[in-house]
């Protein structure tokens, strides 16, 4: 694989088995330099794995990959002191207070003792995290640990950093102030690879890769996803009796999958299919009521599992749904566009 | 890493205090013993008179049970290093005119009794006693044929010498003891915990990410608890000898060093723990499990002389139990390596094994 700077991450044919069960599968990941990049995929699908490849920590089974034009097979404690990885659990001291956990990670990470403090400053800046460096880890707030995590992960200046769902069990608020800032990295050359669930955190990434079964099944911008290989219309409806209404919808040959939420109905429906009022049109002329049928936002979930064989589809949404319920909140952007810029607010 | 070991230690005070201070309550909880009667003490004999008397009186006491007549001295020298090394716990010194004196009922034959180990000493010499009476009644119903003793003493005396601990005081055997015993418990624990507690946190995850060295990771996480297990033995230590006026009779620096071969021991089991413990609680469960064994047979309450066959070879496995010999053949007979080297190999052994064992596994578990 020849090096070529214009990319963080560039891998073909990137597989890990773990005896038998093939963990990532001949994986072609593309991430370009600067770069905010979404990796999206059920727990399971091979996400952790192939983050685990990336930061040198295992190696693969077969294939080859640079990261950062290190060849990840021939120097992965290269990588490990050239990229910033930040976990899912933060990875804070939680009895030492937050300029010591910069300090450690800084000493950790050998940032040469001249230019230590100078760093640990601009990082408690950069996190908003100034005021505070007396204060243990342990007594901040959700927002500020994700923060200093955060922080401690860029501590030695590296120019790619692997974020493992940064945001999970984070407030509303906080997510928004922690992606301003991953954005703003990103703006000024930082190239971040991110996992999520979240929908609108996936629409404010450059690209997105979603994995499933160890597979890249589909990469591209949001836009692009969304637009050309989603295309495809998501309306909810209230009928009074979901039941029969669902059960109708599932044979008319224009609704890809039906879902239901409650005592609400969640419809995909087909390219070329009719729109929100025209499904409350064809419920009612089978006398059943199509109550507030309305467009909606596709979600992280719509756009997976439309590129998840139809059979699948089922066990899939429940592994999404059971991923997301247990965070903040429903994984559905709230009403429609929204979000410029910034995440919009939970209900 | 080490500096953050220290102050991450300097910053749970409780952990600390405990750490400095549970020693000092645990040996005022043990510093009472327990009493069990013990049989078959190993027993070395130096017979200067070689009689058929002496011999007769020597399968008496082999009767008995209490005393195995294992080794024959050749001198009091020899008998003095038999004792001193441990391989003796008693030692009969017969006289040379045994046979006259016994002729003339003023026998008297010289018991010395190694009472570091109250407990063994206590049932060496209540066992002589009987037995020196039993004799004597013996001696007198053949010949006076039941006349009264004429001036009140027995034909046939054991002047018994209980050395190292001549008051027979259980503290002084007992404490020594626990100093080992405590050692053992907090070296297991410290490491185990302070890995397990990285992996449940998740930092051990940010560790393993990031550069450092796997052994630049052990080095940090061995390196203060050797330093805190020193300091809790040199507490264990000034409590021992101003509280329970333990005498320290031999050479601390050897002791100190000889307990590194020890520790290494168990901080490799306390790795090996870490490594298959999931949570903080269950890395003490494990870590208890391990006490269990060695506190019940490493001779720290119950000699193993008293045990059954079965646990006397679980016995010899535990490594505490040769960890006790040196501590207590330091502190109490002052003894030097010269004697203490058949209790130094097993433990350089296990503790060469069970560390590289361990080191290995830990950097398994990292990956």
């Amino acid at each position: 694989m020849q090096p070529d700077p214009a990319y963080a991450v560039l891998t073909r044919g990137l597989t890990k088995r773990f005896g038998r069960l093939l963990a990532v599968d001949h994986l072609d990941l593309v991430v370009r330099r600067g770069e905010l990049y979404g990796f999206l995929g059920p727990n399971g699908a091979g996400k952790s794995t192939t983050l685990r490849m990336l930061c040198g920590l295992i190696a693969p089974t077969e294939g080859e990959g640079r990261v950062l034009d290190i060849d990840l097979r021939a120097h992965p404690e290269r990588i490990k002191s050239a990229i910033g990885y930040m976990s899912q659990r933060f990875s804070l001291y939680d009895d030492l207070t937050v300029g010591e956990n910069l300090t450690f990670y800084a000493r950790v990470y050998m940032v040469p003792r001249a230019e230590r403090d100078a760093r640990i400053g601009r990082m408690a800046r950069l996190a908003d995290l100034v005021g505070r460096e007396r204060q243990l880890a342990g007594q901040l707030s959700g927002g500020f640990r994700q923060r200093l995590a955060l922080a401690c992960a860029l501590v030695h200046g590296p120019r790619l950093i692997f974020l493992d769902e940064p945001t999970a069990g984070v407030d509303p608020v906080s997510r928004r102030t922690f992606w301003a800032l991953i954005r703003r990295l990103a703006d000024e050359g930082t190239t971040i690879v991110v996992t999520t669930h979240y929908m609108d955190e996936a629409e404010l990434c450059d690209s997105l890769g979603f994995i499933y079964q160890g597979k890249l099944i589909a990469t591209g911008s949001p836009a692009r996803i969304k637009s050309e290989m989603f295309g495809r219309r998501v309306v909810e409806l209230a009928p009074a009796d979901p039941r029969a209404a669902s059960e109708a919808l599932a044979d008319w040959e224009v609704v890809e999958e039906v879902v239901r939420i409650g005592n609400r109905v969640r419809l995909i429906l087909a390219p070329g299919a009719p729109d929100a009022a025209g499904v409350a049109v064809w419920l009612r002329a089978r006398g059943l009521d199509g109550t507030a049928a309305a467009e909606v936002e596709p979600s992280v979930e719509d756009l997976f599992v439309s590129f998840v064989d139809r059979e699948r589809k089922q066990r899939v949404r429940e592994q999404l749904r059971a991923l997301t319920t247990d965070q903040v909140g429903p994984s559905l952007v709230g009403g429609s566009g929204g979000a410029a810029g910034a995440p919009p607010e939970r209900k | 890493m080490i500096a953050k070991e220290f102050i991450q230690l300097w910053r749970d005070r409780l952990a600390l205090t405990l750490a400095l201070f549970v020693p000092v309550a645990m040996l005022f909880i043990f510093g009472w013993a327990i009493n069990t009667d013990v049989k078959h003490v190993p027993t070395a004999v130096f017979d200067q008179s070689g009689s058929v008397e002496a011999r007769t009186l020597l399968e008496g006491l082999a009767n008995s049970q209490y005393f195995d007549l294992t080794i024959w001295a050749r001198s009091t020298r020899e008998l003095t290093r038999l004792i001193d090394s441990g391989r003796a716990k008693v030692g009969i010194v017969i006289p040379p005119d045994f046979a006259r004196q016994l002729a003339r009922r003023q026998a008297s034959v010289q018991v010395i009794v190694d009472a570091s180990d109250p407990q063994v000493a206590t049932s060496a010499m209540n066992a002589a006693a009987a037995l020196a009476a039993d004799r004597s009644l013996r001696l007198l119903a053949q010949t006076t044929q039941g006349d009264v003793l004429r001036d009140g003493s027995p034909p046939l005396d054991f002047r018994v010498r209980a050395w190292y601990n001549p008051d027979l005081v259980s503290a002084i055997f007992i404490v020594p003891g626990l100093i080992g015993a405590l050692l053992m418990q907090t070296t297991i624990t410290a490491m185990a915990v302070s890995i397990v507690r990285e992996r449940e946190r998740g930092t051990l995850e940010g560790l393993v990410v990031s550069p450092i060295r796997r052994w630049e990771l052990l080095v940090g996480k061995i390196a203060p608890n050797l330093i805190t297990a020193y300091g809790q033995m040199t507490m264990a230590l000034i409590v021992a000898s101003f509280v329970f006026e333990v005498p320290i009779r031999g050479s601390l620096p050897l002791l100190y060093a000889l307990s590194l071969t020890f520790m290494f021991g168990t901080l490799g089991v306390g790795i090996f723990i870490s490594a298959a413990a999931r949570t903080v609680p269950q890395a003490m469960q494990l870590a208890f499990l391990t006490f269990l064994p060695s506190i019940y047979l490493s001779g720290l309450l119950f000699p193993i002389e008293g045990m059954p066959r079965g646990a006397q070879i679980i016995a010899h496995v535990v490594p505490l139990t040769y960890y006790l010999r040196i501590v207590r053949g330091i502190i109490l007979k002052g003894i030097g390596l010269e004697y203490l080297w058949p209790e130094l190999l097993p433990l350089l052994a296990f503790g060469a094994v069970i560390f590289t064992l361990s080191v290995f596994r830990f950097r398994k578990q990292l990956d």
